[in-house]
């Protein structure tokens, strides 16, 4: 009996040294924590999103020399149009392009926001115009872009949903178009209104290429034929 | 830069940036705080000025393009369709937290101008852009309909 006490004693007076050591580390990282917490740090500086920051990326066109390669009419005359398409269904032109009576934005396409209709002239309700909140510029502190012109393209010209054939059949056809094919041409070329697709502010992702080449592409395709793919 | 303000039937000289947004100058310049900032961004309808008579979002118009324009705030706002409206907003109590209401003033009155017999079609076209936390988007509707009453036919 006698000679096992010193063993227990040692045993406990060993627990007790370990639980203390435990509660001094508990305490220390306690109060480290603590200290951490509640040292008055810098706040960070207001500003955009990082994301609003990134430069947008710009995609390249190719140029009407690019098809000479190919040698039948028809064939060069689609792959024009078929150039050319990936403008006309890049979101920046197609979001104003809907085939209901509401805009849609973004690069993802969403329903426009607020909620508005196109109205009778395609820039808005009488009471609710486009230009109540998008003005003659693209606008930075706001983010809301803008142009002298901002308005939706007639309901006969809905892009959305629609393929590049039927796209196509569209423009040539003066009843929903609303455009012979020389009207068209300097539509392309010269309109404002379109050329903000490839001025879009902010971070918004330009249409591909110029509009000066984009022209280029539509005059080939009209000077070769105007055929439209299937 | 210096620019002319016509607001409210009154000219101001203000000394700023053309970029200002002519929220801030509004609210910060020439202490006409009933215009709301929301968000900034046109989105909530809360800064409603009207430009020669046009409901616009002052967030989104630089101070160099609403020099041209006769602007009017919510303080400077009057006639029979601002009575009206202001009378069917008591008596539908329409205000909750009363935030948004200035900017759903602006649009209600801009709308009864020119429309006097708005069906729920058009008040929805006309406010859809004004939000309202509150949600009492019924009551604002039944108050522009009681508006629209209390004025009648235009002669």
């Amino acid at each position: 009996m006698m000679a096992r006490l010193p063993t227990l004693w040692t045993w406990r007076r060993r627990l007790r040294v370990g639980l203390l050591c435990l509660l001094a580390l508990i305490a220390v990282v306690g109060a480290s924590g603590l200290i951490y917490a509640l040292y008055p740090a810098t706040m960070p500086e207001t500003g955009p999103l990082h994301s609003r920051l990134l430069p947008a990326e710009f995609e390249h066109l190719r140029s009407v020399a690019d098809f000479n390669g190919i040698t039948d009419p028809a064939s060069r005359s689609i792959a024009f149009f078929e150039e050319a398409g990936r403008v006309i269904e890049h979101p920046r032109c197609l979001n104003c392009h809907p085939r209901t009576d509401r805009p849609t934005q973004t690069d993802d396409m969403r329903p426009h926001t607020p909620w508005v209709t196109r109205g009778e002239d395609g820039g808005g309700a009488p009471t609710l115009r486009c230009s109540t909140c998008h003005q003659a510029e693209n606008f930075a502190a706001s983010g809301v872009p803008g142009n002298p012109k901002w308005k939706l393209a007639p309901i006969e010209m809905a892009w959305q949903g629609q393929t590049l054939g039927n796209i196509c059949r569209q423009l040539l056809d003066p009843t929903r178009s609303h455009m012979t094919r020389d009207e068209l041409l300097h539509h392309v070329m010269e309109d404002e209104l379109v050329g903000w697709a490839w001025h879009p502010g902010g971070n918004r992702q330009p249409a591909p290429g110029t509009q000066q080449e984009f022209g280029a592409l539509i005059k080939a395709w009209l000077d070769t034929g105007a055929v439209c793919p299937q | 830069m210096s620019f002319v303000l016509s607001v409210n039937d009154q000219a101001h000289i203000i000394e700023d940036d053309g970029e200002t947004p002519l929220l801030w100058v509004l609210r910060d310049r020439l202490n006409l705080t009933g215009t709301k900032y929301g968000c900034g961004i046109a989105q909530c309808g809360a800064c409603t000025v009207h430009l020669d008579g046009q409901p616009k979002r002052s967030c989104s118009i630089p101070l160099k393009a609403a020099t041209s324009s006769q602007i009017t705030t919510i303080e400077g706002a009057e006639g029979e369709e601002v009575t009206a409206l202001r009378n069917a907003w008591g008596a539908h109590d329409v205000p909750q937290c009363g935030f948004c209401q200035s900017g759903q003033i602006m649009s209600a009155v801009a709308l009864l101008r020119q429309n006097r017999t708005p069906t729920d079609t058009d008040i929805d076209h006309a406010m859809s852009g004004n939000l309202c936390r509150c949600a009492t988007y019924n009551r604002i509707r039944a108050a522009i309909h009681d508006a629209a009453a209390q004025l009648g036919q235009p002669a």
